[in-house]
């Protein structure tokens, strides 16, 4: 590119405009810049400012005092917030069937049948209704007296069993209920994967009396490796998220047991309960450094793929 | 292919995969089905406890009808769209210049924005929280449409030039050259060759971007309060609590906040597949 790029410089030089000879470096500029104003005034400096006020006290209205480290001291101390981190770890780990449930409905699916395109695209479809409105169905579902479960629950004796006022169960609850767009989601991802994987080195495997399960395992996964990988990211993230069905559902209750650090945080800052804005920032800034582990891990490998493909 | 065509396998295998195909479907949909059934059926079912019987009455349109006549459903439809679709286009303008300038030229800080955009994509709404609706008070434009608006925008400009830039870096580079050889301009390059290349990657933007804002919810309640600005899924959370009990209505309610995603899904569904699975098959 430089290298075309110097020789229409002096091809053009002598007749040429100060804009037209400096267009390659200042193109991008301009390009760049509505899109960078917009992001670093909405994205990037609201991450520095948060951080800033989680050293603060404040209520959002009067001035703030700088209070140092003393949120964050008050968070170590706050059984709540133990509670809601707890739950983060229960919805990580949880939702990570996401994947291989996604993977096996993905095998599951990838035949050439009369209809198969409908199935594929109805199956995927929770994954395009709002987080809202799974919520919603989900709670009814619940419900001991008229949800949908109620009559199931009766023929196995737990009748009037409502998971989402159990503090043991509610918080599985939700994620079974988030479970399900999600493991739509790594389905597609999945079945995009196997679409695109080489059928000559499995033909090869089948030849050499490779079993089903190591054929999948020695040939067809290693393929799969990028569809593993954003299916892994897309989950962590959305895992860690988990606001929407945890605010539809429960609010956090029964007697925050429910709690996420997602909603945690909202509930502290925002809610009725007080609008503690330092202290909420501190919450937001344990997740965001969570989450930093994720994203530094993501972009990690972005980069070794920039260098490959220089 | 894998797994092996189920056309090669024993006739037994291939009639119980066709059983079991449409027979595992109607399990993963109990949940959409079970709204579909309420949305039809009268208060009295419900508080009978007829959920899976037949419907004593067919009421669809009645309760429908009833959504629409009582509530400000329609009115938050309407929002909806006023947010989506301002925002779809805003990101994906925003982008495609972005994404060009990312991709098409080399300069020292390329990488390290690139990044940022992504990263940027990927932390907790909860760190953007406080500031952002401070920063909406102070223009005041809290409580507004433009205010979501403009934040949506902002937001979904870092996912989207991750994607116009790995769409556009893929695109021949030659492509440039060959333009810049003959005397094109820059302006003229973005607008005359690259921009018709990127539409199937803009129709992909689009169909997302319009799925994410139209389900938004955490955004809506943070930076909206009242009725007249409200997007559908905060208005049905609200009207949640109005209507205990009355399923049916929260049925007909909620299909009706459905819609137009799964309209948008199912026309577009190759461009919506394309961009949400980028990345699964190299990378």
């Amino acid at each position: 590119m430089s290298q075309a790029a110097s020789s229409i410089s002096t091809r053009t030089i002598r007749q040429s405009s100060w804009w037209k000879r400096h267009q390659q470096k200042l193109t991008p500029i301009i390009f760049l810049t509505p899109g960078l104003l917009f992001f670093v005034v909405y994205v990037i400096w609201p991450i520095l400012s948060s951080l800033t006020i989680s050293l603060y006290q404040w209520d959002g209205l009067s001035p703030k005092t700088f209070i140092g480290l003393e949120n964050y001291i008050m968070l170590f101390d706050d059984e709540y917030f133990y509670v809601a981190l707890w739950n983060n770890v229960k919805w990580l780990v949880c939702f990570m069937l996401a994947v291989p449930v996604g993977l096996g409905l993905a095998i599951f699916l990838n035949q050439t049948i009369f209809g198969i395109r409908v199935v594929k695209s109805l199956f995927f479809f929770p994954f395009v209704i709002s987080q809202v409105v799974i919520g919603l169905i989900f709670t009814w579902f619940y419900r001991p007296d008229y949800g949908a479960i109620a009559p199931f629950l009766n023929f196995i004796g737990l009748e009037g069993w409502s998971i989402l006022a159990d503090e043991d169960y509610a918080t599985y609850g939700i994620i079974f209920a988030g479970l399900y767009p999600q493991i739509a989601y790594c389905m597609i991802l999945y079945l995009t994967g196997l679409n695109n994987i080489n059928s000559d080195q499995i033909e090869a495997g089948r030849m050499d009396g490779a079993k089903s399960f190591s054929l999948f395992w020695n040939i067809v996964l290693p393929q799969l490796r990028p569809a593993t990988f954003l299916a892994i990211v897309v989950t962590v993230i959305g895992a860690l998220r988990s606001f929407d069905m945890v605010a539809i559902m429960t609010q956090g209750g029964p007697w925050g047991s429910t709690n996420v650090l997602a909603y945690y945080m909202f509930e502290q800052a925002l809610s009725e309960y007080g609008y503690r804005m330092g202290y909420g920032s501190a919450i937001a800034a344990i997740l965001f450094t969570i989450m930093m582990f994720y994203i530094v891990f993501f972009i990690y490998r972005m980069y070794q793929n920039e260098k490959k493909g220089l | 292919m894998f797994p092996t065509p189920i056309q090669k396998r024993p006739f037994f295998n291939q009639v119980s995969y066709k059983i079991l195909v449409p027979f595992s479907l109607a399990i993963w949909l109990v949940p959409l089905a079970g709204i579909m059934m309420t949305s039809i059926r009268g208060l009295g079912d419900i508080t009978a406890g007829n959920l899976w019987g037949t419907p004593s009455e067919f009421l669809f349109f009645s309760n429908m009808a009833d959504v629409f006549q009582n509530t400000p459903m329609l009115s938050y439809i309407i929002n909806s769209f006023k947010i989506t679709i301002p925002t779809m286009i805003g990101a994906v303008a925003l982008s495609c210049m972005t994404g060009f300038a990312l991709a098409a030229y080399k300069f020292k800080a390329n990488l390290f924005i690139f990044f940022t955009f992504i990263a940027g994509n990927f932390v907790p709404f909860q760190i953007l929280m406080i500031p952002v609706r401070d920063l909406t008070f102070q223009m005041g434009l809290y409580d507004t449409i433009t205010g979501l608006v403009l934040f949506h925008v902002a937001f979904q400009t870092g996912f989207c030039t991750l994607f116009m830039r790995n769409f556009i870096k893929a695109l021949p580079h030659e492509l440039l050259e060959a333009a810049r050889i003959d005397g094109t301009s820059e302006f003229n390059i973005f607008l005359k060759i690259v921009l018709p290349l990127t539409r199937p990657a803009i129709a992909a933007l689009c169909v997302l971007i319009f799925t994410f804002i139209w389900n938004d919810y955490f955004w809506a309640t943070v930076l909206i309060q009242g009725q007249h600005a409200m997007p559908v899924t905060a208005g049905l959370k609200s009207l949640n609590g109005q209507w205990i009990s009355a399923y049916h209505l929260l049925s007909a309610g909620s299909i009706m906040a459905a819609i137009p995603p799964v309209m948008m899904f199912f026309l577009m569904q190759k461009h919506f597949i394309a961009g949400l699975t980028l990345g699964a098959s190299k990378g």
